[in-house]
């Protein structure tokens, strides 16, 4: 008798049960990663301090700054010369809890600091077949790499800190079958915004989502990483992808990837981990890629997106949606194309690692940014940095007249100073267009970063198909 | 640890809009803090304040009669977005006991839940005489699992574990904790993978 077909989840979740679900209580599931920030951590360390808990695995714990901190080099003035004091006091308690409870931390200037989605997989933490889990919803970056990943709240932040596991209701599954090939000018950020608008922001809600087909497929590791990422504005627990060869190359040699008879050990049980052949899940959609175009968000949920050269819809009866437009000052029927911005943003955890800062600086190369247009360039982390310094990819951001920034999550959520003035108007490669995201009264376009990147040389929205 | 909660009483508070994410019940330049209270303030601040910081008298939270609800109706998909538990802390800080809406996002669920903060997720009919009656009378009985407006009632789905926690005002931590044995027996058998 041959066993019952599983699904990718179905194997992760089965292979993380500590205790089962019961009628009455849910199942306890193991953490293999804990990835830990400012923000949403302090009073889960408060909880530990009250209950006389010690961290279980620390060792299965990094911290890092990413939400709060300045991206503007300091010039001197120290890395945290640009901080609010109540800021200032939130990276201090982080850095206490690290010291008191023995936790790797990559503070500002640190080698392997950035943002939490984007140091993980690029130092080889995140892997195939583990569970992740981090306080930040874009956790579902992770399952890129075939991992079960998803964002907590704090209380959950204290629960994995002192017993390492969760007690969690099983999510459904839900296969999203991608089929086609992305067109040319047309990226993952793309992809996954089309897919946003097609099924809805809360068409994963309850589900743990496998992105599957020729399309996903075809994918790099990191265009892998921004369509999960954005699996948690369509409502999804959890986003993955199965892992394949390019999740191996991606993983070869990094920092903490296995190595020698370790890695060979890992890979056979990677090999092991894609859905197999029959499996069942709750739900599939389906959904064509070889028709998309560049997308751009018009309203204030990243379900309201259209294809960059198609007008505003009517919102008829609906009132969220006469709302999203009144807030963003737009009306049914017209064309984004050409429209006048007054900021640039590229960064945030869906599109700041260096394919991302390649594809921009193809668009920035030999032009210029107008002078009435503010254009910040925020790389994903430290080593994001680095290779793209190397590349030669900021002398023609800075030539073309953005800003140079260090890594954080910067504009993407307005914390650390990096905010849109009231009425202002965004073209961003981040993940929110929600109301005063970006600052309050801002107001965003989402897009890849060839769309904002050819918004940031002409001032206006534009197809990148054309500066490509 | 959070009281138990078996009944609610109050009238309601609504705000008619879907996707009501967690950057408007929070906005994140008040996530700097480190304690858990005195949040409330800020609920909804840009909603609720202008640019100066004076209330906004049209908005549903700062009309007279919106004083003392602890009930709030909102539409579909209702705390999405961003994970921050200081959406329930601010809800709850600002005196609501129980967000009612036709759907809620995972996590947000999850964390109101450990919060004492009761989602309850209704049908559309249900939905929509509570948006019609703003300000109505609303009793929610959490052991029986329904929501009664008038002589109309409706069930709402709550996990067993849930309810539970919630009657009892249960703390998971330490049911977790409890789990000890199972843990370690965990780590012993998958010692070594990577």
């Amino acid at each position: 008798m041959s066993a019952k077909p599983l699904t990718l989840f179905e194997k992760l979740w089965d292979a993380h049960i500590v205790k089962p679900a019961t009628a009455e209580t849910p199942a306890t599931l193991y953490v293999d990663l804990h990835l830990v920030h400012e923000v949403t951590s302090p009073q889960a360390f408060s909880v530990l301090r009250e209950r006389g808990c010690k961290v279980r695995r620390p060792e299965r714990t990094k911290a890092t700054m990413d939400h709060a901190i300045p991206t503007l080099p300091s010039n001197g003035g120290g890395p945290f010369a640009a901080v609010t004091a109540e800021a200032l006091a939130q990276i201090g308690e982080l850095e206490r809890n690290c010291r008191e409870f023995g936790i790797e931390l990559y503070p500002p200037g640190h080698e392997r600091q950035g943002i939490v989605h984007v140091i993980a997989p690029e130092l080889g933490l995140s892997r195939p077949g583990m569970t992740i889990v981090c306080g930040d919803s874009h956790t579902s970056t992770h399952g890129a790499l075939g991992a079960l990943a998803f964002g907590i709240g704090t209380s959950q932040v204290a629960h994995v800190l002192a017993s390492q596991c969760l007690l969690l209701e099983r999510p459904k599954t839900l296969a999203i079958d991608v089929g086609g090939r992305v067109p040319a000018g047309v990226t993952a950020k793309d992809l996954v915004l089309g897919l946003i608008a097609r099924l809805g922001t809360g068409c994963g809600t309850g589900h743990a989502a496998e992105f599957r087909g020729e399309a996903i497929r075809a994918l790099s590791m990191e265009e892998r990483m921004t369509v999960c990422n954005m699996a948690v504005e369509m409502g999804a627990r959890a986003g993955m992808v199965a892992p394949d060869e390019a999740t191996y190359q991606y993983l070869a040699g990094r920092p903490f990837s296995p190595k020698g008879a370790a890695w060979d050990a890992a890979l056979a049980r990677w090999r092991k981990l894609p859905s197999d052949e029959g499996a069942v899940f709750d739900r599939e959609e389906s959904f064509d890629a070889g028709s998309l175009a560049p997308m751009i968000s018009y309203g204030t949920s990243p379900g309201m997106a259209i294809p960059i050269d198609h007008a505003v819809p009517d919102p008829g009866s609906d009132a969220s949606l006469q709302k999203a437009l009144g807030y963003m000052g737009l009306v049914p029927g017209e064309r984004l194309l050409g429209r006048a911005i007054d900021v640039v943003f590229i960064g945030s955890c869906t599109n700041s690692r260096i394919s991302d800062l390649r594809l921009a600086a193809r668009v920035f190369a030999g032009r210029r940014v107008p002078s009435s247009l503010k254009v910040l360039v925020v790389p994903g982390s430290r080593q994001v940095k680095r290779q793209a310094e190397a590349e030669g990819l900021d002398r023609i951001f800075r030539e073309a007249g953005a800003e140079w920034r260090d890594p954080g999550c910067s504009m993407c959520l307005a914390m650390n100073g990096d905010r849109l003035e009231p009425g202002q108007y965004a073209v961003a490669t981040s993940n929110r267009n929600f109301e005063g995201r970006q600052g309050s009264g801002g107001r965003t376009f989402l897009a890849s970063p060839a769309t904002a990147a050819a918004a940031a040389v002409s001032g206006r929205i534009t197809d990148p198909r054309e500066l490509l | 640890m959070p009281e138990p909660i078996r009944r609610l009483e109050s009238k309601t508070v609504v705000l008619p809009i879907d996707n009501i994410d967690t950057d408007q019940i929070i906005p994140a330049r008040f996530l700097t803090v480190t304690t858990r209270q005195g949040l409330g303030p800020r609920l909804f601040a840009d909603w609720r304040y202008d640019a100066e910081g004076r209330p906004r008298p049209e908005f549903a939270l700062n009309r007279p009669q919106a004083a003392g609800a602890q009930v709030l109706v909102a539409g579909h998909n209702f705390g999405c977005g961003s994970s921050r538990e200081h959406a329930p802390w601010a809800l709850a800080d600002a005196g609501f006991k129980a967000v009612v809406a036709t759907s809620f996002a995972d996590i947000f669920r999850g964390n109101a839940l450990k919060n004492g903060l009761l989602p309850v997720q209704v049908d559309q009919k249900t939905h929509g005489k509570l948006l019609a009656a703003p300000g109505a009378l609303v009793v929610i009985d959490v052991e029986a699992q329904t929501i009664a407006l008038g002589s109309h009632s409706a069930p709402f789905p709550l996990a067993p574990f849930a309810r539970y926690c919630l009657l009892q005002g249960v703390d998971e931590l330490q049911f977790l904790l409890s789990q000890e044995p199972a843990i370690a027996a965990y780590e012993a058998r998958h010692a070594g993978e990577v």
